[in-house]
């Protein structure tokens, strides 16, 4: 057990699925510690045996937090929300909190499996494949945002689907996806990116962070 | 008209295991709906025609459209119909077992199921083989994770949104031919939900659009 008893977030600095719950962390104030799984070196530590017994998807994140260890990064930030209600991150409006929710599955269900690693692998290293995938995705998402967006992706207060955008818009920088036919994603990001919780959880600033990418 | 008397309306194939998901729930919870089917095969796919694209952007099945809205998002629509209809319950009152619930049901519903689903087939060339591979090794972490939380059920003996996605990615497996002997539990639980009418009642062989080779 660790000793200070703190949540224990075993992350990558640059998976998007480890900086949502980043931002939930730091959105809500609480104080963690961070175990580094780096995806690549030797030849993936999330397959290794030691990994595998605290998350047998062999994936990151996974939160160690009140004697549990829980994995999925939107299973772990809707347990944070239910346990640690202030700032709230889904809305009181039951209508708004199914899209919140709805705009957070289709980047984690919808467009972040089809770009990651394993993905990648499968495909032979395609980026092409990932390129469309993400683009299919956020023209769908700029759709979908028209109706629900407000400063936010839902209104004007922050919820879950706006911890989901803003890596996936990292990613989709990354793999060089032109954002100019989105102009209400790339809006929010730029807001959302303002904020110090998505600041001090960025892949640039994280403890695994290599030095040539510190901010 | 008040929305209140219009039945909801579901967009859904009778094979897609994600609009499976969803006509479990509406089953268990007894909300009477239409179906409008959407074929995932014919006219190139009809879920990238016009029409539908109004309905959900993302150009997938399932959608329901529901008190004036319209949600798509199979797991956004479960717990819609969780805090607005709540008997009876699908997600734990324990909010550790609930999050387990979440847990499992993400792990099918983002780590496995999208990398055997028509696009991504296309993308890797239509090669079941990595279709296989996926089911695989996420039902070997998956059979894991069940020896700690399940019970009758998935978590404890209570019916969850995990067993709602359990049953149709299970059935996906048998047929893409994945071999369940290695899964105990999955294959114990699978059994015992699909003795329950729901899973019966939404299952893909008894679908207003099911084939008539495949009808029940």
């Amino acid at each position: 057990m660790d000793s200070s008893g703190r949540p224990v977030l075993y992350s990558y600095f640059r998976s998007s699925c480890s900086w949502r719950v980043r931002i939930a962390l730091a959105l809500k104030g609480i104080a963690y510690d961070q175990e580094p799984v780096n995806l690549l070196k030797d030849g993936g530590q999330q397959f290794s045996t030691e990994f595998q017994a605290v998350n047998p998807m062999q994936q990151v994140p996974a939160l160690k937090i009140d004697g549990i260890i829980l994995s999925q990064s939107l299973a772990i930030i809707q347990y944070l929300e239910e346990t640690r209600p202030n700032p709230r991150l889904l809305p009181q409006d039951l209508k708004k909190r199914a899209q919140a929710r709805m705009i957070s599955d289709h980047i984690v269900s919808g467009i972040q499996p089809l770009q990651n690693l394993t993905f990648l692998k499968q495909v032979g290293e395609k980026m092409e494949w990932a390129q469309h995938n993400i683009t299919c995705g956020f023209k769908a998402l700029e759709q979908i945002l028209q109706h629900t967006a407000g400063r936010y992706c839902i209104g004007d207060e922050v919820s879950m689907a706006d911890l989901c955008l803003v890596p996936q818009v990292h990613n989709a920088e990354r793999f060089k996806v032109d954002l100019a036919p989105y102009p209400t994603i790339t809006r929010i990001n730029k807001a959302l990116l303002e904020l110090e919780a998505f600041q001090v959880s960025h892949p640039c600033r994280q403890p695994d962070t290599p030095a040539e990418l510190r901010a």
